[in-house]
């Protein structure tokens, strides 16, 4: 029942500007060896954080499309009435965010560590860390995105809201860049899940809480 | 016989002033029901209400599922009339009963525009094939004569003819008359109907 919602979440966010995140992705990590220097040596040891940070702020920006347009435009009460949950629309729009954000931001992840002088080791461990965190950066993004849905300066505030609660993903996902053989992953693993899982019913509530 | 839609002693409150209060109905096939009020009486939100996208305060409120046309358009701007309105159709399993609704409100030449070009009349003459293409039961029409002109509203009251005739119980909230024979419900007055 959710395929064709999220066939059509893909494509709008395919038709509209999908390379921005990243572009702003790889425009902060170029910003950082300017910002700390050439140093070679520091900039590979905090090279796993900043890919973190550039992707954190990267998952901001999309924020306020993902769910205002639609409440505006009466999409989701239509989609409530065409027997949809709106925990069911909340997922549709999580893996939909996902594929048209995580495969960019991967590829981008690719010229970000060369950029930061991160070794072939560095990049094979920011990858998998990356990978296995953006699930869980693309469930916040939702709910943070369902929370504000309709607020003014929603934008602003979504940020207040998403970096604070992103940071155990932060934490574990930048251990994991840094050492891919340390336990970190696995923790980040469980941290992506544990929003994955709990963000459905976080979007789905408020969306049902914001009509009027 | 079931009736489509209950309403049993509801209450609503919106933004603390009390909009209804006690307001039983009942609506069975064939059956057809004119909300009127002045603006702020709370005819949209009984729509809303009937439609399960507000919750009462008090009481009961038992449905069918409802299709719902309102001033929100709910179709993606930048696709061609006809592939908006199949999402919805392909989504409620009525893909086949597309072409006839679009047809019986005079949309049919219309398929291949955008939707972000039609005009207003145009985009209510789209909400309202939704409906006519949903096959649902119960028909629930927030002022569906906004922005239509006399073709229009003369197709939307054959559409709600054949509905009734086939089974089907209509809502619809409007300032202006509707053709054909109504119940009527006035809000605004300590409503019971």
């Amino acid at each position: 029942m959710i395929g064709p919602v999220i066939a059509r979440d893909v494509r709008r966010a395919l038709g509209g500007a999908a390379w921005l995140p990243v572009a702003f992705f790889l425009l902060v990590a170029t910003l950082v060896p300017f910002a700390v220097g050439p140093d070679a040596r520091l900039l590979e040891r905090i090279g796993g954080g900043a890919l973190w940070i550039a992707a954190l702020t990267a998952a901001l920006l999309p924020v306020e499309r993902l769910v205002e347009p639609d409440r505006a435009d009466g999409m989701l009460d239509q989609l409530a009435l065409h027997g949809l949950t709106e925990e069911a629309v909340a997922v549709a729009r999580i893996i939909a965010h996902w594929l048209t954000f995580a495969p960019l931001l991967l590829l981008a992840a690719v010229p970000g560590s060369v950029l930061l002088g991160l070794g072939a080791e560095g990049l094979r461990s920011s990858l998998a860390a990356l990978a296995v965190g953006t699930p869980g950066l693309a469930a916040l993004a939702v709910a943070v995105a369902a929370l504000t849905a309709g607020l003014p300066r929603a934008g602003a505030l979504a940020g207040i809201l998403l970096l604070p609660l992103a940071v155990p993903l932060l934490i574990f996902g930048a251990a994991a860049s840094g050492d891919g053989g340390s336990g970190a992953l696995l923790l980040e693993a469980a941290v992506s899940l544990a929003l994955c899982a709990g963000a459905p019913f976080a979007a789905g509530a408020a969306i049902r809480a914001g009509r009027t | 016989m079931k009736p489509l839609l209950r309403f049993e002693a509801v209450t609503l409150r919106r933004g603390g002033r009390l909009l209804f209060e006690g307001l039983d109905l009942k609506l069975g096939p064939g059956e057809a029901l004119h909300v009127t009020g002045p603006n702020g009486s709370g005819k949209t939100s009984l729509i809303r209400l009937a439609a399960g996208l507000l919750r009462a305060e008090a009481g009961r409120v038992e449905r069918t599922a409802p299709a719902l046309s309102d001033e929100a358009l709910a179709l993606d701007r930048e696709l061609p009339l006809a592939k908006a309105l199949r999402f919805w159709a392909r989504l409620g399993g009525t893909a086949g009963k597309l072409d006839a609704a679009m047809a019986a409100m005079g949309l049919a030449h219309l398929a291949d525009v955008p939707v972000r070009l039609l005009s207003s009349g145009q985009a209510k003459r789209a909400t309202l094939a939704r409906v006519a293409a949903s096959g649902a039961k119960l028909w629930l029409l927030d002022e569906p004569l906004n922005g239509l002109d006399a073709d229009g509203i003369g197709r939307l009251e054959a559409l709600v003819e054949r509905h009734r005739a086939s089974g089907g119980a209509v809502v619809a909230a409007s300032h202006g008359p509707l053709g054909g024979d109504w119940e009527r419900l006035e809000l605004g007055q300590g409503a019971t109907a």
